[in-house]
Parts: C-alpha cells; sequence; structure tokens
C-alpha cells in the first residue's frame, strides 16, 4: 500500500492506480470527459489535469499513477486554471445548441461548462461543422458536437469486440465516424449512447420526446434473457420514455444490450389487448373481468370434468415471473390438471426426473471472466446472452482458450481456439468425440451405455485438443446455448456434456431462455414436479406430447403459440381442434383471434410487480413501473381471482411479495433429491434427413415485446427471414440466390427469399423461427424440402 | 461489404506485403499496414473504399482501423488523382522563402487549388507539411522526388518536364 495525500486528506491505496481511481473512491470528484472505469486510459480530453506537489506542469489524473507521499490539488489555483483552459478549447468548436440538444440537463459538458467555463467566449473565428452518419435506428448522431474523447471508439475495440467506429483524418479534422456511411451493428451498441459524454450521440427512439427532468427513474429487471440486467427505466406521466442500465458488477456491470435497453419501444404496440374477450358462436365481444373470469373457468371446469383432466394443459412463458409461474400451476393443479410446461421451444424430455431443480449456470456470471478454457456447445451466445459474450470475451482477453460445437459458424467477439462446424444431427457424436479422446488418453474404460457406440467414432486432433485443454487448464466451463437445448437429442447432449465434466473437472452450464427459466422450476411449471421441486402423486405431460396428442383444453399464458412454440403447425392444429383456448395475452393478433375462445388482457412486465429468478439462481424482485392501462391487470392478480374463484385454498395474496415469501419458506424446508442417474442416458443414433432444417429465434424474435420493438426490427433488417443456405446447396438444389423458393415442411408450404450463407452446413436450411412467414413450418430440425 | 465492390489484390501485390509482414511478429500484422497501402496505391496512384477493404481483409483487420491509418497520412489520396502529384510545402520555412508566392505561381499556372486535379488528369495539386527540407525552402515534393531552392522559374521546367 502506497500512502499519498488529496487535497490534503491522507489516503492509502494498492500500487498501479491512478489518482483520479484513489479520488473516486474517496469521493473527491475530478471533471473527466474521456476516462471511464471500464475503458483504457486514453488522457486525450485533459479535463482532469490536476497539481502535484513536486511536478512543474499539471498532470492528467487519469494517467497519472500514484506514488508514495505524493500530495495531489485538485482544487488548487494552478488545477482550476489548467482545467478552465481545456474547457475554453473544448467550447471552441462546440455548437451552442444546448436548448434543441437532447443530453441538454443531463450533459457532463454542459455541467463542466457551468463549473469551468467563462460566461463569455473570447473566440470569435468560425466553428467547425461535421457531417452526420447515419448509424441505424437506434443511435442518433450530431458529430459537431464531438469533443472526441474516444469513448465509443474505445468501446468497440475493447468492450463490444468489433471496431466499427474509429477516428478518421487528423488534428482539427479528425472526425469519429465509420467513415463508409454505414449502420452499427454489434448487439451493444447503445452504450455508446450512455458513454457519450455530450449529445454527439443519443438515443435514436427518444430523441426529441423528453427532457431528463421531466423523468423518475425506476427499476426493474430485464425481461429478455437469463442474465437479468439491471435497468433503470425512464417514466414520464406513466409512460416508459427510455430504458438505461443500472449498475451491477455481478451481472451487468455498466452495461446493456440493446435489446433490454430499446425493447421497450415495443410496450405501445397497436395490438395492445385491453378489454377482455370471449367468442361465442364464432363472434368475438368484449366482457367484463367478472363474465370473462367466470366463463372461462365454468368452461375448463367442464372440460376437466367431462373429458377428464388429462385432457387440460397450461403452456406459460419461460420470461413470466415466478409469481405468476407458481399461481399458474397451483391453479391448474388445483382443479386437477397437472399438464403444465414452460419449455416452448424444447423437444427432447428424456432426462427431466435427472434435471437439478432448476437448470442454469454453476458459475456465477462474473466468474465466467475467470474461467481458463470453455467449450460452447450449440449457443449462439452474441445473440442469445449479449452481455454473457462480453464476459467470456473478458476470459479470452485474459488468455482463457474458447471452443465452440455449433450446427452454424456464429461470428463471435472473441478468439475460437477451434471450432467444429458440424451437420445438427452431428452434435452428440461430436461431443462424444471429446470424450473418446479423453478415455483413451487416460485409458479409462468407458460407461458401459456408451462403450459400444463410442467404438466407431474416430477422434480428430481438434477433439484431441479440446479435450486437452478442458483437462489441463482450470477452472473450466461447458455452455450449452438454445440449439443445443431445443436439440432433438438435448438430453443426450446434456448427459454427454456431464460425462464430460465429470471427465474434465469442468462444470456444466445451461443457458436458459426467456427471462424465468429457473424461476418456473422452482415454481413448478413442469409436467413433473410441483414447486421447488416437489414431487407429484400427479405426472403431468411434457409440452411435445401435450400438442402431439391434441387436448380439449389449453390455458395459455403470454404465449404467442406459433411463433414461440418448437413446431407450430402442430400447435397451431392442437389449438384449432380444442373445445377451448384461453390466452392470458398483452395482445389481441389475429392467430388469437382465430384460435382462441377467450382473451384475458394481462399486464406488460414493465407494468407488474414479481421475481425474476436468472440463471444463476439469483431471486430479482421488482415492482411495477409503470400502471397498466385500466382494464388490463397484473397475471398475477388474475391467477388470484381465478383461484379464489374456484374456490382453491390459500389463494388470497394482498402482494406479489407474499407469493414470493411463500415460495422461499417453501424451499428453506425442503431440499430436493434427485436420484443420480447410475448411467448416463446417451443415444447417438439419429435419423438423417435428406434436408435438415436448422432453427433459432432471432435475437429480436424471443418474445412478443421485442418482436413489436420497431426499432430493434429495423436494425435487425438485414438479419430477415429466409431460406439461409449454402452456395453449394443453391447449386445442387438449383435455386438462387436472391430468388425466391419454396420450403415444404409436414406437408405445409411457404415461399421465402433465398438468402445465400455460407455459415450453414451442408445438407441443411437455416429458417427461422418467430416469424409470421414461418408459422405454417413444423419441427424445429426436422427434414423439409426446397425447391423452386 | 455490401455497399462498395469487391477488389482483390494481385498477386504481386501480396508477394510484396507478404515481405513486410515477415519484418514483424506474426501477431502484429497491423505494422505492415503503412507499406500495404503504398504498394496497393501504386497501382492507380489512389486508394479506393474497395481496396482499403482488401488490405483490411489481407491483414485481418477492422476496416476502419484501415480507414483511421488511411486518412490519418497525407500521401495516400482517396480520391482519384492526376498522373503527377505536386506537393508544395507550406510551413514555416518555406513560407518565409516565398512559398505563397510559388503557389500562386503554381495554381495559376495548372489552373486548379489545392486539393484538385486538373481537368486533362494530368496534374494534382496539394499542400504538404514539413518535407524536412527547411536548409533548401521553398521545397515541393513531385511524384515523390524532392525539389528545393524552387522559384516559379525553376518549378516551371519541372513542371514543362513532366508527360
Amino acid at each position: 500500500m502506497i500512502e499519498l495525500e488529496i487535497d490534503g486528506k491522507k489516503v492509502e491505496a494498492e500500487p498501479g492506480n491512478m489518482i483520479i481511481q484513489v479520488a473516486d473512491a474517496m469521493g473527491v470528484y475530478i471533471p473527466r470527459f474521456c476516462y471511464h472505469k471500464k475503458l483504457s486510459i486514453a488522457a486525450n480530453c485533459r479535463m482532469c489535469l490536476v497539481e502535484v506537489e513536486k511536478i512543474g506542469k499539471p498532470v492528467p489524473a487519469c494517467a497519472t499513477p500514484i506514488s508514495q507521499g505524493m500530495r495531489v490539488f485538485t482544487k488548487s489555483e494552478k488545477a482550476l486554471a489548467a482545467q478552465r483552459a481545456v474547457m475554453e478549447f473544448l467550447l471552441i468548436n462546440h455548437p451552442l445548441d444546448c436548448p434543441i440538444c437532447d443530453q441538454g440537463g443531463e450533459c457532463e459538458l454542459q455541467d463542466l461548462a457551468l463549473g469551468y467555463g467563462d460566461d463569455l467566449s473570447r473566440y470569435t473565428e468560425g466553428k467547425r461543422a461535421v457531417d452526420d452518419e447515419n448509424l441505424g435506428s437506434l443511435i442518433a448522431t450530431d458529430m459537431t458536437r464531438c469533443i472526441h474523447c474516444t469513448r465509443c471508439v474505445r468501446f468497440g475495440t475493447e468492450v463490444a469486440g468489433m471496431r466499427e467506429l474509429g477516428t478518421v483524418w487528423r488534428g482539427e479534422h479528425m472526425e469519429i465516424k465509420t467513415f463508409v456511411g454505414k449502420s452499427l451493428t454489434s448487439e451493444v451498441s447503445g452504450n455508446i449512447i450512455d458513454l457519450c459524454p455530450v449529445g454527439a450521440l443519443t438515443s435514436k427512439p427518444y430523441r426529441y420526446t423528453a427532457r431528463a427532468w421531466e423523468l423518475q427513474q425506476r427499476y426493474t429487471i430485464a425481461p429478455h434473457d437469463c442474465l437479468g440486467s439491471h435497468l433503470n427505466v425512464h417514466v414520464r406521466r406513466n409512460e416508459v420514455m427510455r430504458v438505461v442500465p443500472r449498475e451491477s458488477e455481478a451481472i451487468n456491470e455498466t452495461w446493456l444490450s440493446d435489446r433490454d435497453r430499446f425493447s421497450y419501444t415495443g410496450l405501445k404496440s397497436e395490438d395492445r389487448l385491453n378489454q377482455p374477450m370471449i367468442k361465442q358462436s364464432g363472434h368475438w365481444q368484449s366482457v367484463s373481468w367478472e363474465v370473462a373470469l367466470e366463463y372461462m373457468l365454468e368452461a375448463l371446469k367442464k372440460v376437466i370434468a367431462v373429458q377428464g383432466p388429462e385432457q387440460a394443459a397450461g403452456i406459460i412463458s419461460p420470461s413470466a415471473t415466478l409469481e405468476e409461474s407458481y399461481l399458474f400451476q397451483r391453479l391448474l393443479r388445483g382443479l386437477g390438471c397437472p399438464n403444465i410446461d414452460h419449455r416452448l421451444r424444447q423437444i427432447d424430455f428424456a432426462d427431466q426426473d435427472s434435471m437439478p431443480l432448476y437448470p442454469g449456470l454453476k458459475v456465477k456470471i462474473a466468474d465466467l471472466e475467470q474461467q481458463r478454457a470453455v467449450l460452447i456447445i450449440g449457443a449462439n451466445v452474441r445473440q442469445e446472452q449479449p452481455l454473457l459474450a462480453l464476459r467470456l470475451r473478458k476470459a479470452n482477453l485474459k488468455g482463457a482458450q474458447i471452443f465452440c460445437i455449433n450446427p452454424i459458424d456464429y461470428q463471435v467477439n472473441f478468439n475460437l481456439n477451434q471450432k467444429l462446424i458440424c451437420h445438427p444431427t452431428l452434435l452428440p457424436e461430436m461431443l462424444a468425440g471429446i470424450i473418446k479422446a479423453i478415455l483413451v488418453k487416460q485409458a479409462i474404460e468407458a460407461p458401459t451405455t456408451i462403450a459400444e457406440q463410442l467404438k466407431s467414432i474416430q477422434v480428430t486432433e481438434q477433439q484431441q485438443a479440446i479435450a486437452e485443454a478442458l483437462s489441463v487448464n482450470q477452472p473450466s466451463t461447458i455452455l450449452l446455448g438454445a440449439i443445443a437445448q431445443q436439440h432433438p437429442q438435448a438430453a443426450t447432449l446434456r448427459s454427454l456434456a456431464s460425462l464430460l465434466a465429470e471427465l474434465t473437472g469442468a462444470s456444466v452450464n445451461l443457458l436458459t431462455e426467456g427471462a424465468n427459466t429457473a424461476g418456473a422450476w422452482l415454481a413448478g411449471a413442469v409436467p413433473h414436479r410441483g414447486a421447488v421441486g416437489l414431487t407429484q402423486d400427479k405426472l403431468g405431460q411434457t409440452i411435445a406430447e401435450l400438442f402431439a396428442e391434441p387436448r380439449k383444453a389449453y390455458v395459455l399464458f403470454n404465449v404467442e403459440p406459433a411463433q414461440d412454440c418448437a413446431n407450430p403447425k402442430q400447435v397451431t392444429k392442437a389449438l384449432q381442434q380444442a373445445d377451448l383456448v384461453v390466452a392470458l395475452t398483452p395482445y389481441n393478433t389475429p392467430y388469437l383471434q382465430q384460435h382462441a375462445d377467450v382473451l384475458l388482457p394481462i399486464a406488460h412486465h414493465a407494468e407488474t410487480s414479481g421475481t425474476y429468478v436468472n440463471a444463476e439462481g439469483e431471486w430479482q424482485s421488482f415492482a411495477a413501473v409503470v400502471s397498466a392501462p385500466e382494464q388490463v391487470k397484473p397475471g398475477w392478480k388474475v391467477l388470484r381471482v381465478l383461484g379464489n374463484l374456484a374456490d382453491l385454498a390459500d389463494f388470497n395474496y394482498t402482494a406479489s411479495t407474499e407469493i414470493r415469501d411463500e415460495l422461499q419458506g417453501m424451499l428453506a424446508n425442503h431440499s430436493l433429491k434427485v436420484a443420480k442417474q447410475v448411467q448416463p442416458r446417451i443415444n447417438l443414433a439419429y435419423t438423417k434427413h435428406p434436408l435438415t432444417r436448422i432453427t433459432e429465434w432471432p435475437m429480436y424474435r424471443v418474445d412478443g415485446l421485442v418482436r413489436r420493438a420497431l426499432p430493434l426490427q429495423q436494425a435487425a433488417s438485414h438479419d430477415s427471414v429466409g431460406i439461409r443456405i449454402n452456395s453449394k446447396m443453391i447449386e445442387q438444389l438449383q435455386l438462387a440466390a436472391g430468388g425466391l423458393a419454396t420450403v415444404e415442411q409436414a406437408g405445409e408450404s411457404v415461399t421465402l427469399p433465398v438468402i445465400l450463407d455460407e455459415r450453414i452446413p451442408q445438407g441443411c436450411a437455416l429458417i427461422a423461427g418467430g416469424f409470421a412467414e414461418t408459422e405454417v413450418l413444423a419441427e424445429s430440425f426436422g427434414a423439409i424440402t426446397i425447391h423452386v | 461489404m455490401a455497399e462498395t465492390e469487391l477488389y482483390k489484390l494481385t498477386e504481386t501485390m501480396c508477394g510484396e506485403i507478404d515481405q513486410w509482414i515477415a519484418k514483424f511478429p506474426p501477431e502484429r500484422k497491423q505494422s505492415a499496414l503503412l507499406a500495404s497501402l503504398h504498394i496497393v496505391q501504386k497501382e492507380t496512384g489512389w486508394l479506393s473504399t474497395a481496396q482499403l477493404n482488401a488490405v483490411a481483409d489481407y491483414l485481418g483487420l477492422a476496416y476502419v482501423t484501415v480507414y483511421e491509418v488511411a486518412t490519418f497520412y497525407s500521401m495516400y489520396d482517396l480520391q482519384p488523382v492526376g498522373r503527377h502529384k505536386v506537393h508544395l510545402c507550406n510551413n514555416i520555412s518555406c513560407m518565409l522563402n516565398g512559398s505563397e508566392k510559388l503557389s500562386e505561381h503554381v495554381k495559376a499556372k495548372l489552373g486548379v487549388e489545392f486539393g484538385a486535379t486538373t481537368t486533362d488528369g494530368k496534374f494534382t495539386l496539394k499542400h504538404a507539411e514539413c518535407l524536412a527540407a527547411c536548409a533548401g525552402a521553398p521545397a515541393a515534393q513531385i511524384d515523390g522526388v524532392h525539389y528545393e531552392n524552387l522559384t516559379p522559374e525553376k518549378i516551371d521546367k519541372i513542371l514543362d518536364n513532366l508527360d
């Protein structure tokens, strides 16, 4: 430790710290523009000049390391004179347009100009103006205001791992730009809005809609991925105006993905459902809540009584809150129906009895940075959990080796030491090859279940290298992403990953769907277990079975069936033949109009209180940030009233926190004992189709809210729906890139543009889910045919 | 890059660039960037965005990194140029020794402003910052060759002798 003195106060700090870091830690504010604690030190704005005893000239506090006995003066005459001089230079070319600048009122330059600027400018010459580039639908530019702090450039280079903005030209002609005028494509680009200390980079959707001093800041949790990033929502007169990150070192640091930042723009969609509705003899009518709930409950009870409880099914979104999931399953189980599921996009549930209390991360999000070797299986991390990819990038920069096994050669923002890109049906075999490499190397006998299956597998050098790296470099981690979990052999993949983990000492981590998969498991929104994993007398059937063998009644909670589920064709068919389809939903869509019988308007995540349990098991509760429209009710309240109407015991909650506390109490008094499988369930056999569909849900198609966020849809316009296929396959099938072709799957067909995409393996076409255009298609990894 | 047409570096260019890459540690390919840009610029005298992208791809750099470097240095031209590049120094020693008069003369003779190319595509006139020839001011660099102690007459002769 070094002892120094800042503004007369003695302080101790670790050597290697800069003056500004020590000053920040002790609460002494030094003005700055270019310094940011999460970025490299540039020392190019010079605003943080301070006086240090025995050093003649003022020194930049951000780039001057502390030393023993140093005496720093941040507010001495000399320091202030230097800071004022820098401010005068910064203001030379800065326009005086604060009244029409979106940053006005929350501008670091404005604030510091008030403190350090003169009230009159000595500069009478012409100011320079800079042309603006269009950076896309998310970020507005007024580059004349730029003071060249280069925070945005450093963010792209260092944090996002995508260098899109640069400093071009030089000296007084220097400009920050992409140079070719392209839209930013980084999935975390919105962070440069927060980083920009002036009004050069501002939020395009928020632009000119509010002033900082009109806004109230409220806290909530991000609803789109399993990290649960912390959000500050800025609200004016009960309207969400914008979303910014709330610092949380353990989860999102100071960042936010564009999806979490801009999805609020989908809140005011035109197809919002504002009134309960019921369909009687083919006609929709708006009714009161009392009528709708009575009607729904009677109809549901009738199906259960007449057709039997196995003829009813409840499907809930993995982004529903813990409270909603808990009450949903309590209601249905209370009515005698155990068919409850939230695993919308999964197909293979063979290992569900050996799943832990909830699937998720064994490693803390922040500790991912400390990993020395990481194996990614079936995941497009940058799209699925953008901020998790930033952690992997950090680990990579610290020397971690990263490997992947994927059906598509996804672009990542870190270096991959090895990538195994294969046909999706070969994913298990690829993984098994790594296991075999270890077994051979360590001369261990293979477990009997797979010994026979391993015999025919040839181990490649790449697989050997991965096996070696995972065993030698500790700690090591295996990540299973969306594609692995939506895979037809997901159970095999999970079992193989567990086996590999046992052999190498790595941890197995599941990157789960939605914001609350962990919470859904804890709440008992699975057919085979109750809340906190309690065993059930009556076991329900999985979502795959519930749609494959159509039921008479479906209760859907915040699900858009044809865009959210694994097999839209099958889902639609099941809903068509059902006697009763009840949808608790924020939206009134033509699809629901056609297939549902009761529509109950429920609140968005921003309008309800609740809890999300993130993938690392953190329970994060939040309150509503705005109130829902008059006739729209928070989901948990609707479920509570339904419970009361159905005369179910103990359904008298007055606040969502009571529900959470009840669950927490149950959890404290109970521990799940999962019988460890003696033998892992592994089956490498597969059926190979002549042409296989690969399905992924693109970043901005994962749930109803993002699908309605227009600026995000525009930002992803380059990632539009189509038949993505490689050039060899295009030739083989006699298609034309850019032309149209017809995909046929399970008797349905749809015509889509053909998009040349060399990342797709031979024998496959990537046709995304989550689009209206692909609603008619069937299984995620099923057989298809394509013709012109 | 979809907006710009693709440009393929010639084999000769790649050969020359490879020689520069070999001079630096393998993870420091960026060090060969300045030389690479000169090599590619030899072809047409200027660098198009497509050429810059091709160099970026060849060296494994982000496109904007190459744009930054190409825009920073005045010896790279990013617009089409004439057959001959005339750089007149306008820094202090040259200014004190008559570069302003020389500039006016050349501008009148060629009929173009600084930064422009003559309509016949023969000359591109540009300012140069200090050419490190203060002892022989005023100085100019024409097609990469230094000329010192210039007068209007001297520069006329030089320019007239170019085809």
